[in-house]
């Protein structure tokens, strides 16, 4: 789950392919883009995927569909400032909008087409729809919303780490007798790499041979949603964020005061949003948004595996909980044992004053 | 028409315990519950129903443990229920256990032709979502996952159009049946089991298919044997290589201690200072 060395031995399974799947070689990125704009988690998969490629000396290869045009043009130059050698293009009209048969055909005639060992996709509800439906397509097997990814040296397979349990532990999955290996992955669970303008590739056209006939969906329409600041949330630079640890709904209150002074955006977990103490696009975690924030303070937040992965790779987190066992004083920098209902004012009157902000004291 | 509703029994994460020492799960105790996003399943499966007439049988792969979650189903209003359980099934990944319910929804069809099929968008424990696009491709049925709400069903013209949660916004899509729905949380409001309904749940035949009743033609494709992926380590979360830094706290004076973690934080960690100072007041 962190960089940090684990202790205990990997129980080692010996995985032998069969010849034909011997030949599948490469590391695969699915693009995703909807509406002329690339979903940002594509990039961040480049960033890994360029690792993983390095390690096992094997070529990094993006998939950008869609319309033909300029846009996808775009997008498969923009592949290689993120670190692809080549980018598949596959255009054709029918592929201007996602729907689900004409993109899983596509993809799946590609992978079979040029056999890639390793295939990522964000996990968003585009990727999870598509790489569902590839998966079982092409027989093999598919892992959901990994934390970590890794290249086992000796047989080359990919180590995929997910949270398990409902959040709980983690296990690290890898796939047998099987190719491609085919991960999912959440957006901001990664770093997003520095682009490099100068990089160049190589783009090979893929003809997917669609007819918009033989395509049963059809979309009617398109709802854009109204813009609003809770999708500032993944890319906040200060998150406060509450638990069940706050004790009861109304306290939540001091933690949206703290959020209002140090202009940061509110998070909370999993339990907080099932006691229905704030709106479900809050929640920060395994089933919620994951954060990557300079600063995280959680408050009344146990930390639980489904809450960590959420907020692990925050610069700075501080932890306050009246618990001095709570296994989030194992992870976080700063550890304030106390109770949250007389830390959290404290905090948001000191932070006033040094922001020279205005402050009213609770009554 | 005939719907088809997935549901698993899944254990309630709520209370789901892990041992400090062993890192195992706890299993002792922890309540077993229908998947709560299969509850949203169902809703619209009996919505369907009450509006159009027709039948709703739910189908679970599972032990024979998990029959309370068919049950609880029929109590809501399902007409049938069917137990896929069978000892070569255990161990299932997702693609073995979509396997296995196309196999017993493709036999269940010939019994009374199947119009839609409905899941939840995942299961609380495993968190995936990939059986229910797994079953549609399996039966080559039009898939429709995060479906928000079903804005026209037409039975006779074998027509559906539904509002579809994408990244950005809500597709609205129009497809041809059979199809699968994945149904997205809040997309309905659940009713309470009836008291009628309670006391036929209670004397309802749970209908047990083993791999002969359900069809499968071909049993290296079940269980941990028709799984491309295996777990090879579950482990607990590592701590931290450096201890966290302590504040202490005092009671009686909570203020002292605010001062002194804003202190540590502009002294030690450059990148919050940075952010606190863009926001003190005039230079934001």
């Amino acid at each position: 789950m962190s960089a940090t060395p684990t202790t205990k031995p990997v129980k080692k399974r010996k995985i032998k392919l069969d010849e034909h799947l011997l030949a599948y070689r490469g590391v695969w990125v699915f693009v995703e883009s909807e509406r002329g704009h690339v979903h940002p988690v594509s990039w961040e998969l480049m960033g890994q995927g360029r690792r993983l490629a390095d390690q096992l000396q094997v070529e990094l290869c993006a998939v950008a569909m869609g319309a033909p045009g300029p846009e996808l043009d775009t997008h498969c130059e923009a592949s290689f400032h993120y670190g692809a050698d080549r980018c598949y293009r596959v255009a054709s009209p029918v592929l201007r909008d996602y729907r689900n048969e004409p993109y899983t055909q596509a993809l799946t005639q590609l992978v079979n087409a040029h056999k890639p060992e390793i295939l990522f996709l964000g996990a968003t509800t585009l990727g999870r729809d598509l790489a569902g439906s590839v998966a079982t397509t092409l027989k093999t097997g598919l892992t959901a919303d990994c934390t970590e990814l890794a290249i086992d040296p000796e047989d080359r397979c990919l180590l995929a780490t997910r949270p398990t349990f409902g959040g709980s532990l983690l296990c690290t999955i890898a796939t047998l007798n099987y190719r491609p290996q085919m991960a999912t992955i959440r957006h901001r669970v990664m770093p997003m790499p520095e682009p490099q303008p100068e990089r160049r590739g190589l783009i090979v056209d893929f003809e997917p041979g669609l007819v918009e006939e033989s395509i049963v969906t059809k979309l009617l329409d398109f709802l854009p949603d109204a813009l609003d600041d809770r999708q500032h949330l993944p890319y906040a630079e200060i998150v406060v964020a509450g638990g069940k640890g706050l004790g009861k709904a109304e306290n939540f209150r001091l933690v949206w005061d703290l959020a209002g002074v140090l202009g940061a955006e509110v998070g909370a977990t999993r339990a907080a949003i099932h006691a229905g103490w704030i709106t479900p696009d809050r929640q920060v975690g395994q089933t919620g948004k994951t954060v990557r924030p300079a600063l995280y303070i959680a408050a009344g937040i146990s930390g639980a595996i489904q809450h960590r992965v959420g907020m692990e790779a925050s610069d700075c987190i501080v932890a306050i909980n009246s618990d001095a066992n709570a296994p989030i004083f194992d992870f976080a920098h700063y550890a304030l044992v106390g109770d949250c209902v007389s830390v959290l004012p404290a905090l948001t009157k000191a932070f006033a004053s040094y922001l020279g902000k205005p402050f009213k004291e609770a009554t | 028409m005939h719907i088809v509703v997935c549901i698993k029994q899944v254990p309630d994460s709520a209370h789901i315990r892990v041992h400090p020492v062993t890192n195992t799960i706890m299993r002792q105790g922890v309540p077993a519950i229908v998947n709560p996003y299969d509850l949203f399943a169902i809703e619209a499966a009996l919505r369907l129903k009450d509006q159009l007439g027709g039948r709703v049988t739910v189908m679970s792969m599972g032990p024979t443990q998990a029959e309370p979650a068919l049950r609880k189903a029929i109590s809501l209003g399902c007409d049938e229920a069917i137990l896929v359980t069978d000892r070569i099934f255990a161990g299932a990944d997702t693609l073995a256990t979509s396997y296995v319910l196309a196999s017993a929804i493709r036999t269940l069809d010939k019994e009374l032709p199947v119009g839609l099929v409905f899941t939840g968008k995942q299961t609380i424990d495993g968190d995936t979502a990939q059986v229910g696009p797994g079953i549609a491709k399996r039966l080559d049925m039009q898939l429709l996952t995060y479906v928000s709400r079903i804005v026209e069903v037409d039975p006779a013209q074998r027509r559906i159009v539904v509002e579809r949660r994408a990244e950005g916004g809500v597709q609205i899509l129009e497809t041809a049946m059979p199809a699968l729905i994945t149904m997205l949380e809040g997309s309905n409001e659940i009713r309470f089991a009836s008291t009628p309904g309670m006391f036929r749940a209670a004397r309802a035949t749970v209908r047990h298919w083993d791999r002969n009743a359900a069809g499968i033609e071909d049993i290296k494709l079940v269980g941990l044997k028709g799984s491309p992926t295996i777990v090879s380590r579950v482990f607990g979360p590592t701590p931290r290589a450096e201890k966290a830094k302590s504040i202490p706290f005092d009671p009686s004076d909570p203020d002292s201690s605010a001062a002194n973690l804003l202190e540590h934080l502009l002294n030690e960690m450059p990148k919050v200072r940075k952010e606190l100072e863009q926001r003190r007041s005039g230079t934001q």
